[in-house]
């Protein structure tokens, strides 16, 4: 959770020049071909998402119904292959089916976080002045709250449910959008064809939409790739503190929270659930780390 | 210096009256009457009546935010509707856990961050930078809950040592719970620091680079000057600027953080006080801790915005 600071890494993806678009786009596939963790990032991604889509239909079990009574917390064996938990539920179904679940949560809540990240991050950079000083001071309001308390604290007022979740974890991920994206649009906005946009008549939003926005998109993408892990770590600790997914939902956090009562004598019901996130959390960070390199000016050559 | 240690405070004025609205908002943001909410369902009119007075929820809006700040600046945070203590008190009690908690494991984490940053940066591209980023990776990529139930399954419930093993029988070396004693502490501060170590060595290690590839670092090695000196002296230092700002930022995320490891080891802490509070809709306590919390790691940046200030101004002199 706490690595919504990332971005800041290497903070000369914000103000990397613009390059023409179209030849770029193929320069950064073949870029990103050769980028070693974007290739396993991307491979596992791509098999998360062919599991949450196929998967539930060759699920031996039925993830809430089979209830093996008799065979409660039973270990991993080549029946069960990650055992049953406390209501003989084959974990391994649960698993599976909670993957579209984790992705549509990290997917959902970061397009609509970034959306409006985006938004209020251009305005703020095109317009400046007072429009800017107002946004990004609502921004730093938004900052000040230690990382998942701001999601806890719209959790709490909306009521715990995946719905709300998704709003609460893209909430907190405006921010960083907002920061990014203004940060990119101070710098092309200087650019001098800009002016000329402007000269030739031009409208602000055509300026915004056709000229600054498909130039500052590498930043946007590299950011919403590293904020989806970020925001199923965050989501499924919602899950996992009672206050996102509710039980009997699949849901990895909220499985999670269900193991723990079961450490000592079937730790497997913990256990799966966990590496189910870090496969999925470890696949988004690949693929960001990848993409950021792959957009670096400086390994651009 | 002094000036811009006065700007600084005065520009987090607006953002301690943003953090005071929204938290103030909490409460009338719920669906529903605050006092309905409060009371619970099927309450009593009369109670509802009682609570809506006694929390002066008939005032307008403006002199109610108005009265809550007033208080709050006096410490006074309002009243729990579980215990019937006052919120402050309540906080007080658990404030120095949390901090304790987070504290900790922010040591533990530059420790070990700036450790593994270095090693890496050194020996850039040989088989043991890419072990340690890999493992980075992980560390950042585990949920901290996950990582605690799993440290309390291994060295806390413990696992069966084979008998050629000296001196121990079992790996239940550390308690599951609670905290104070040092058998209490390190279990937490591991599962807590765990994350932030990994973004602070991945972040050492690219400032290291940035700063050994450039010319100056070039100039030394060419003067003569040892590898050693070359690394600590003189890029060590220029490298921890960026390092700094990025600590101050991870201390807020422990302590957000902190509500999940504290639920894990069942340490009384403000995490586990609002997730309890939150459970039993009790509403002032979780607003009080929420506004402690925010003003911490307000306090916090604050302090590392100085601190970077500083180290930044002392190598332009140098």
């Amino acid at each position: 959770m706490s690595h919504s600071s990332e971005h800041i890494e290497k903070p000369q993806t914000a103000v990397r020049p613009p390059n023409p678009r179209l030849k770029s786009w193929k320069s950064v596939f073949n870029k990103l071909k050769k980028n070693k963790s974007a290739v396993v990032g991307g491979i596992l991604i791509i098999l998360l998402i062919i599991i949450a889509l196929v998967g539930p239909y060759l699920t031996p079990y039925d993830p809430l119904y089979d209830q093996d009574v008799t065979n409660k917390l039973a270990t991993p064996s080549s029946d069960h292959w990650f055992g049953t938990d406390n209501f003989g539920r084959d974990i391994f179904s649960r698993v599976i089916q909670g993957t579209g679940l984790t992705l549509m949560i990290g997917f959902f809540s970061i397009l609509l976080g970034a959306t409006v990240g985006v938004f209020l991050g251009i305005i703020a950079g095109y317009y400046g002045k007072r429009t800017d000083s107002i946004i990004m001071r609502i921004m730093d309001v938004l900052l000040a709250f230690p990382s998942i308390l701001l999601a806890l604290t719209i959790v709490t007022v909306l009521g715990g449910n995946m719905f709300n979740v998704i709003i609460a974890v893209a909430v907190s991920s405006v921010p960083i959008f907002a920061r990014i994206v203004r940060g990119s649009t101070l710098s092309v906005k200087k650019l001098e064809y800009i002016d000329a946009m402007r000269a030739l008549g031009a409208s602000d939003s055509r300026i915004i939409f056709k000229h600054i926005l498909p130039n500052i998109t590498s930043p946007i993408i590299v950011q919403a790739t590293l904020s989806i892990a970020t925001a199923i770590l965050s989501a499924s600790g919602l899950s996992f503190l009672g206050l996102g997914a509710q039980p009997p939902t699949p849901e990895w956090g909220a499985m999670l929270s269900d193991g723990r009562n079961y450490l000592y004598n079937a730790p497997h019901v913990a256990l799966f659930p966990g590496l189910a996130i870090v496969v999925a959390v470890l696949a988004f960070n690949l693929l960001g780390d990848g993409l950021r390199d792959a957009f670096d000016p400086k390994t651009r050559e | 210096m002094f000036q811009f240690i006065i700007r600084r405070i005065l520009q987090t004025i607006p953002v301690l009256i943003g953090v005071s609205i929204i938290v103030f908002s909490m409460m009338h943001l719920v669906p529903g009457d605050p006092a309905q909410v409060i009371a619970g369902e099927g309450a009593p009119q009369e109670q509802i009546d009682n609570i809506r007075e006694r929390l002066g929820l008939n005032d307008p809006l403006p002199k109610q935010y108005l009265d809550y700040v007033t208080n709050a600046v006096q410490g006074d945070l309002g009243t729990s509707m579980r215990s019937g203590r006052d919120v402050s008190s309540e906080i007080g009690a658990r404030f120095w856990v949390t901090v304790e908690l987070a504290f900790y494991s922010t040591v533990l984490a530059v420790f070990v961050g700036l450790i593994v940053g270095i090693i890496s940066a050194t020996r850039k591209y040989s088989a043991i930078d890419t072990i340690l980023m890999l493992v980075a990776l992980f560390g950042l990529s585990m949920p901290n809950f996950w990582l605690g139930l799993m440290l309390i399954q291994w060295f806390a419930i413990g696992i069966d040592l084979p008998s050629w093993v000296p001196f121990f029988s079992d790996t239940a070396w550390f308690s599951p719970s609670g905290w104070g004693s040092f058998s209490q502490v390190v279990l937490p501060v591991i599962t807590l620091g765990t994350s932030s170590a990994a973004i602070i060595a991945r972040m050492t290690r690219s400032s290291m680079l940035d700063v050994i590839g450039q010319d100056y670092i070039r100039t030394a090695r060419a003067k003569g000057v040892k590898e050693q000196i070359v690394i600590y002296r003189h890029a060590l230092k220029n490298a921890l600027i960026p390092i700094v700002t990025v600590v101050g930022l991870q201390f807020g995320g422990l302590l957000g953080g902190a509500v999940l490891t504290e639920s894990v080891f069942a340490i009384n802490g403000m995490g586990k006080l609002i997730i309890d509070s939150i459970q039993a809709r009790d509403f002032p306590v979780v607003q009080g801790t929420i506004l402690v919390a925010s003003l911490l790691f307000v306090f916090v940046n604050l302090l590392v915005d100085v601190a970077y200030r500083f180290l930044n101004k002392r190598i332009d002199l140098d």
